[in-house]
């Protein structure tokens, strides 16, 4: 296996989609080329942080416009 | 991800409200779920007045709906699903501009299959509250610069919490596209946060 394809299949991999021989010759490559460890680790870690910036918990609630509330509320009776 | 109201409304009481018509019901709900809903529309148009339009559109959509809505799902969840087809399809009637092409941003390799570039660990621990807020304003502009096709798959994937069903069914697209889709988003979201984060490890 060459790293390009141990990128392929990563997500693959990740998301425990890969047959029983298909993953031992995926952690075989693991053991040998740390660049793939190295790869494997941060495109975890992209995920993760994806993830984490957009958390309620990261996120503080913005309020909401007063302008864009009066303006739904009025669209709700064009007639109005 | 949900939509968790701060401070949450009893759900049910407010529910019933709105079924019943009560006025006050209305600005209740627009004044309690606007805010995350707004962070939502932002996420994927970062137009100021694009992310409105769609958090209105998704508001007069829910309230047009209400009486349709199913118990059995969460309120904030129920108006998490709303604003970003809002989104999505405020996305559509929006004139596309040139972008990158996806494959630029992939990895490169060397004709015997090995890195052009081996990847190297880096830190993103440990950081201060100002290093924080940074690697968080370089994560959302590095997602931000994404091709659009590749970046909506990854916003509803990885930050939205769709699943690849949901995700394929919003997109008009297959499961196997958004999964294409979904891995090549990851592996050029890592090399555009690369040479940042490989430089705060080395410094």
């Amino acid at each position: 296996m060459k790293c390009r394809e141990f990128v392929e299949f990563l997500m693959e991999y990740l998301d425990g989609a890969l047959g029983e021989s298909e993953r031992r010759v995926f952690e075989c490559h693991i053991e040998d080329c740390p660049a793939c460890v190295n790869y494997l680790e941060t495109y975890r870690e992209t995920v993760r942080l994806g993830h984490s910036v957009c958390t309620p918990d990261a996120e503080v609630p913005p309020d909401v416009p007063e302008e864009l509330v009066q303006a739904i509320l009025s669209a709700r009776h064009p007639k109005r | 991800m949900t939509l968790e109201a701060t401070p949450a409304p009893s759900e049910q009481k407010l529910l019933e409200r709105l079924l019943a018509g009560e006025e006050q019901a209305y600005e209740e709900l627009v004044r309690s779920y606007g805010g995350r809903m707004l962070a939502v529309a932002r996420r994927f148009l970062p137009v100021e007045e694009d992310a409105r339009d769609a958090v209105q559109d998704a508001f007069l959509s829910a309230f047009r709906s209400i009486h349709r809505f199913e118990g059995n799902a969460r309120l904030s969840t129920w108006l998490h699903r709303i604003v970003v087809n809002a989104a999505l399809m405020k996305l559509r009637t929006r004139r596309r501009h040139p972008e990158q092409s996806i494959d630029d941003l992939l990895p490169g390799y060397l004709e015997d299959g090995h890195f052009e570039r081996p990847a190297s660990p880096w830190r993103t621990d440990g950081l201060d509250p100002a290093e924080e807020h940074e690697l968080r304003e370089l994560v959302l502009r590095s997602i931000h610069s994404l091709p659009e096709g590749h970046r909506n798959v990854l916003l509803l994937r990885d930050i939205e919490g769709l699943d690849t069903e949901e995700a394929a069914d919003l997109l008009q697209i297959s499961p196997g596209a958004v999964k294409t889709r979904l891995h090549r988003a990851r592996q050029a979201l890592r090399e555009l946060l690369e040479p940042h984060l490989r430089e705060r490890s080395a410094s």
